[in-house]
């Protein structure tokens, strides 16, 4: 047709380009502004005390998030004691037994199980653990955290574990050995690294949430010396700061959200360099 | 032969162990429907169906209503998708078929970064950083030139509606980009090639080849979204000002599901409080449910088993 047209054409194709790409800078944008408003308004009040004492009461300096990033942890461990044997041992069944009919229904319970809004799980461990043993504690924080990494790490699991080569295990079950140590011994040990990787995603994205420690680690001033007390968590006493009426506080909690963030950035960045598998893919 | 019969239990008991982990799954769905529905039972007898149509939440007198949070979450979901699904979509379009290779990798590494960052980090940004930038200069902006829309009229106070929707808008961009491209991507090259041959510019073949084929996966992507978007918490909570009312304007503060839970669960007094706000969590199990089982529909029956879609 004439050129006048096809000018029009190219035009509209090179303006969407520049447009699509406005919209890509759009998105990563509240990212960059995030970290530089934590690092400039949080990076001042982190020190030695910060990552070692209680906090202070209102209206003294200083003090720390000792006790919460040590709650932090605490939670995560138990966690990884409840997701980790539950996910993985999920994720064998689903790529190694299962069969397909199954399959498709285990995964689309586990996906929509991701999505079931973490304040939800809160109160069901609420219900299931805190009213029962009468009072907040440490232990319902873990296994609300835990059953939340359940899918998570199940379905990483099985996709890590589907990149292991049919190979290796008819090399193994043609030697005689039977199938549960075909899987443990060599199909576990060979799709490691990746299976590490989900669950240090998992342990990274449940690291992060608040709403369903509201109401179960519930939070504590000091240090938490048995798994039946409320114990602290970073995110909840970054929370309960950011909402306070203080601004030595409001110091304190984006100090907190720098750690906070600096730890899950750290896992996701830590991972993506440890990740090259040996079949030359990234596992995710 | 001892050895022999030894390997077969063993691998028969591997075998159970392993089916009743995966199992878990259902029993976890089933667990939590059932302990939602058991805590919301005295509510439930009282309010019935009016429940979720009443306006009334009066802790004083037990008296309890929905209907105020179904309106909030419903709202700052809808401007959340408004802001999210256009950005995501021309970004997933961007990333996959119009950016320069050496810029996808990175691009896509931060925009991984954005999903992994805490909630409760927006949040305390979104308090500090973004209503005050709203409040001071984009909801002034907004109110002086669509200012006759009866959304954008009424007081600014910064915490409201609209902060919501903006920083749940920010938190589910990351997924339904991410989604999005591994649609796009899983569009065979073939339509492409096609499209080109026909002397289509390279807009052209995105929109015939590429987007009109993945429409459904799409779709799913941004129910997908919407999805997470209903039940956010903790952002919301810091940023939309937690007052249970139904009011046209976006400027004014506004209320939950899920953040009327976080708020008041710990506080509530009463077995029929309690009760209620279980029940506010049986409803956004309800509808979350429905919503991600949709989403899941949309993108496998879209993708077949070769896309997964990703959290």
């Amino acid at each position: 047709m004439t050129a006048p047209n096809h000018n029009w054409r190219q035009f509209k194709s090179v303006l969407m380009q520049v447009s699509t790409f406005v919209c890509a800078i759009l998105v990563v944008t509240p990212l960059v502004l995030v970290f530089y408003h934590l690092i400039k308004l949080g990076f001042s009040s982190i020190n030695l005390a910060f990552f070692t004492q209680l906090p202070k009461a209102v209206g003294e300096s200083g003090g720390g998030m000792g006790n919460a990033i040590a709650g932090t942890f605490i939670l995560l461990g138990q966690a990884a004691v409840i997701g980790v044997p539950v996910g993985v041992l999920g994720g064998v069944f689903l790529s190694e037994y299962g069969t397909s009919k199954l399959n498709w229904w285990i995964r689309f319970a586990a996906d929509i199980l991701n999505g079931v809004p973490s304040i939800t799980w809160g109160i069901v461990v609420y219900a299931l653990m805190v009213v029962p043993m009468h009072g907040f504690s440490a232990l319902a924080g873990g296994v609300v955290l835990g059953l939340m990494m359940i899918p998570l790490v199940m379905r990483t699991t099985e996709e890590v574990l589907q990149l292991v080569p049919g190979g290796y295990r008819e090399a193994a079950l043609a030697l005689g050995i039977s199938q549960w140590k075909t899987i443990v011994q060599i199909v576990l040990r060979t799709a490691m690294k990746g299976i590490v990787t989900g669950v240090l995603l998992a342990l990274a994205r449940v690291a992060g949430e608040t709403a369903p420690l509201l109401f179960t680690a519930f939070g504590n001033r000091y240090w938490a010396h048995k798994l039946t007390e409320p114990i602290a968590a970073l995110p909840l006493q970054i929370f309960n700061y950011a909402i306070s009426p203080y601004d030595d506080w409001h110091r304190q909690a984006w100090a907190g959200a720098l750690v906070l963030l600096l730890l899950v950035l750290f896992i996701n960045i830590g991972v993506r360099f440890f990740t090259r598998d040996r079949f030359g893919r990234r596992t995710k | 032969m001892p050895d022999h019969a030894e390997n077969h239990f063993g691998d028969r008991a591997f075998k159970w162990l392993t089916l009743l982990m995966a199992l878990s799954i259902f029993v976890l769905i089933a667990l939590i429907g059932y302990e939602l529905a058991v805590g919301s039972k005295l509510s439930l007898q009282k309010f019935g169906w009016h429940f979720l149509v009443s306006s009334n939440w009066d802790p004083v007198n037990d008296e309890f209503g929905a209907l105020p949070f179904i309106f909030g979450t419903l709202v700052s979901s809808a401007i959340a998708l408004v802001i999210a699904v256009p950005i995501s979509i021309a970004t997933a379009v961007y990333l996959t078929e119009l950016a320069p290779q050496w810029l996808r990798q990175p691009l896509i590494m931060f925009i991984e970064l954005l999903a992994a960052v805490p909630s409760v980090i927006l949040g305390l940004w979104g308090i500090f950083v973004m209503v005050p930038f709203l409040r001071d200069h984009f909801f002034p902006l907004l109110q002086k030139y669509l200012g006759f829309l009866p959304i954008f009229k009424g007081p600014i106070y910064g915490v409201s509606m609209m902060a919501g929707g903006i920083i749940v808008a920010i938190m589910i961009i990351p997924i339904i980009t991410s989604v999005s491209r591994e649609i796009l991507r899983s569009v065979p090259g073939l339509q492409r090639e096609a499209a080109y041959a026909l002397g289509a510019t390279r807009w052209e073949v995105t929109r015939i080849a590429v987007l009109s084929y993945a429409k459904k996966g799409l779709f799913g992507a941004v129910i997908l979204g919407l999805g997470r978007a209903l039940g956010e918490t903790m952002a919301v909570t810091m940023v939309i000002g937690n007052s249970p009312q139904i009011v046209k304007s976006l400027f004014a503060p506004g209320y939950t599901l899920a953040s009327v839970i976080a708020n008041e669960f710990s506080e509530a007094t009463g077995d029929t409080y309690l009760s209620a706000l279980f029940e506010i969590g049986l409803v956004l199990l309800g509808v979350t449910i429905i919503v991600n089982a949709a989403a899941q529909l949309l993108l496998k029956t879209f993708a077949g088993p070769g896309v997964k879609p990703q959290h």
